[in-house]
């Protein structure tokens, strides 16, 4: 009922544990597998080991879940001793990989590719340090890196991730199509501040984070609805899903796989499991037998 | 289909007042609090600092309407700690993790600071056997806490009580009391691999508190994993059956950065 084909690859369902969230070590892939997901995305990896930022780095309250990690790592070199190959494990891996320049980009794609991952994900959130504005902020940087990685991804197809924090999402998806990207997925936390009045200093210890949990879900539903209008490539979207109902929403959008990170903070790691079922008994209840009968129908 | 709205979970800091601070030995500080928290042996709070750190502490003292937190000053963060006096604030959240048992006829194994960790433990069972260890005298703590006590103290240094370990006396205590149904234990993670070794050997029951490098504390950074097991969410406190099955226990830890080193090169990086 639930399964999915996101670019070739046959997912059981279209719950993927989305990257920064748990997927830091080979046994932790392994249990969320356990809990029903139908991917993992591990967590962002580049070219060199990454310490991250001093905490708190992450908190929750109500719907907003805010978030500066800092993209602490092991570095590519080290994850490939630690995890060993990807194609080995229980469930479909997604490697998220980043650099800081464009041929960094190129050069940890090689080395996740060499993983063997059932996709390549790539962070473009990470600002050039020869433009000095983040990739994901013009299409022509975005084109760059798309490329960049297709050009060292051999036959694995490749997800670029795109950021809500921009004019137009439209263009910037419409460039990483034009660059050969295989999918997009959307979106990444969207810029914010959270102050304690009490401490007199914002409460993050890099002051700016990013806004993920039931709060993102209406920014990220109207990015996969207008990427979804602007390109041929399958979405993977990511923002605020927590219940099956979500999962329901973000497919009528145009999602053909379906992201949840912080979902696990708030109903715990048995939350793909939980989706699932409840995606189901809406899918009964409503008559629809696949999700390809109910992907996109929010349009027109 | 559940709804979403109204139900959503909150973990954010809460500045309070500090209403106390103790200095406990050589470079160990408890930080008290006026304020009632409900919490069981064994768990741990977050400390913010702002402008500096967000630490991982065991609740060390609580009663009805206070409680409290050991620090040792080793890097930057406990270092910064030691600067905060009475009426200042630090921010709390938690508290976290699961609990231990509290079994009776019961023996409490700590070693230096980890001793704050089965403090609560301790003030919750009737008459544990407590044997504890620390480097010199002056890194002893709680000695007018425990003073009646059952508690075995042992030095490396020989400066206080007896000279050597607490896994020594352990083995002693072990060959001779039968009654002793269960250890409870926390302390530096040699100590306490040892310690799990003469369980095994005795077959008797362990809970021990282990540590790893924490962010979240609520179990989705994975920051501080050891083998499958999330230490803030499935720990702090791992059973026999649990540690049997847990390979990088007393050998693999993993930095701030998820890179898994020894546990010697992990004790010996300082964030």
């Amino acid at each position: 009922m639930l399964q999915t084909n996101l670019c070739g690859i046959k997912l059981k369902n279209p719950t993927i544990l989305a990257s920064g969230i748990l997927g830091v070590t080979k046994e932790s892939v392994e249990r969320i597998g356990k809990n029903g997901a139908g991917a993992v995305t591990l967590k962002s990896l580049c070219h060199e080991e990454r310490f991250g930022n001093a905490n708190p780095t992450m908190f929750g309250y109500g719907d907003v879940f805010f978030n500066a990690v800092g993209l602490p790592g092991q570095g590519i070199d080290s994850a490939m001793k630690d995890f060993g190959r990807l194609d080995n494990l229980s469930i479909p891996v997604i490697g998220s990989i980043y650099g800081y320049r464009i041929e960094q980009f190129g050069e940890v794609t090689k080395k996740m590719d060499s993983m063997k991952p059932a996709m390549i994900e790539v962070d473009i959130s990470c600002p050039h340090m020869d433009y000095g504005k983040p990739y994901y902020a013009d299409p022509e940087l975005t084109a760059k890196v798309t490329a960049e990685v297709k050009k060292n991804s051999g036959k694995i197809p490749v997800s670029i991730k795109l950021s809500p924090n921009v004019y137009d999402i439209k263009e910037i998806a419409h460039a990483a199509e034009k660059a050969g990207a295989d999918a997009i997925t959307a979106i990444n936390t969207a810029s914010g501040m959270v102050i304690d009045i009490d401490a007199r200093k914002p409460v993050l210890a890099n002051k700016i984070g990013g806004v993920s949990g039931p709060a993102l879900k209406p920014i990220a539903v109207r990015c996969v609805y207008e990427i979804y209008e602007t390109v041929k490539i399958p979405i993977i979207g990511t923002g605020g899903v927590t219940y099956g109902r979500d999962a329901i929403e973000m497919t009528m959008a145009g999602a053909t796989g379906v992201g949840i990170g912080t979902g696990v903070f708030y109903r715990g790691i048995n939350v793909f499991k939980k989706v699932c079922d409840e995606m189901e008994v809406w899918m009964k209840k409503n008559k629809v037998k696949s999700l390809d009968e109910i992907r996109g129908c929010a349009h027109g | 289909m559940d709804d979403c709205i109204g139900d959503c979970r909150t973990e954010i800091p809460v500045m309070l007042e500090v209403s106390n601070v103790i200095r406990e030995g050589k470079g160990q500080t408890s930080f008290f609090f006026r304020h009632k928290l409900e919490c069981k042996p064994g768990q741990f709070l977050m400390i913010w600092l702002p402008g500096v750190d967000e630490k991982p502490m065991a609740v060390s003292y609580s009663s009805k309407n206070e409680f409290a937190f050991t620090s040792q000053a080793i890097g930057k963060f406990t270092t910064a700690l030691e600067k905060i006096r009475k009426g200042d604030k630090l921010g709390i959240r938690g508290p976290y993790g699961n609990s231990f048992s509290r079994k009776e006829n019961a023996c409490v194994v700590a070693g230096g600071v980890g001793l704050s960790s089965v403090s609560t433990l301790i003030d919750a069972l009737k008459n544990p056997l407590i044997i504890y260890g620390a480097r010199t005298k002056e890194h002893l703590i709680y000695l007018k806490r425990y003073k009646n006590k059952n508690m075995l103290i042992t030095t490396d240094d020989g400066s206080f009580g007896r000279k050597g370990f607490t896994t020594d006396v352990l083995e002693e205590v072990l060959s001779k009391n039968k009654k002793i149904k269960i250890i409870y234990t926390c302390g530096p993670e040699i100590m306490m691999k040892k310690v799990f070794d003469i369980c095994n050997k005795y077959k008797v029951e362990l809970e021990a508190s282990l540590e790893r490098y924490m962010k979240c504390s609520f179990g989705i950074c994975g920051a501080c994993m050891i083998d499958d097991k999330i230490v803030c969410i499935d720990g702090p406190i791992f059973n026999s059956s649990q540690l049997n099955k847990l390979s990088e226990f007393g050998k693999y830890a993993r930095l701030k950065t998820g890179r898994k080193v020894t546990l010697n090169e992990y004790h010996s990086w300082k964030d």
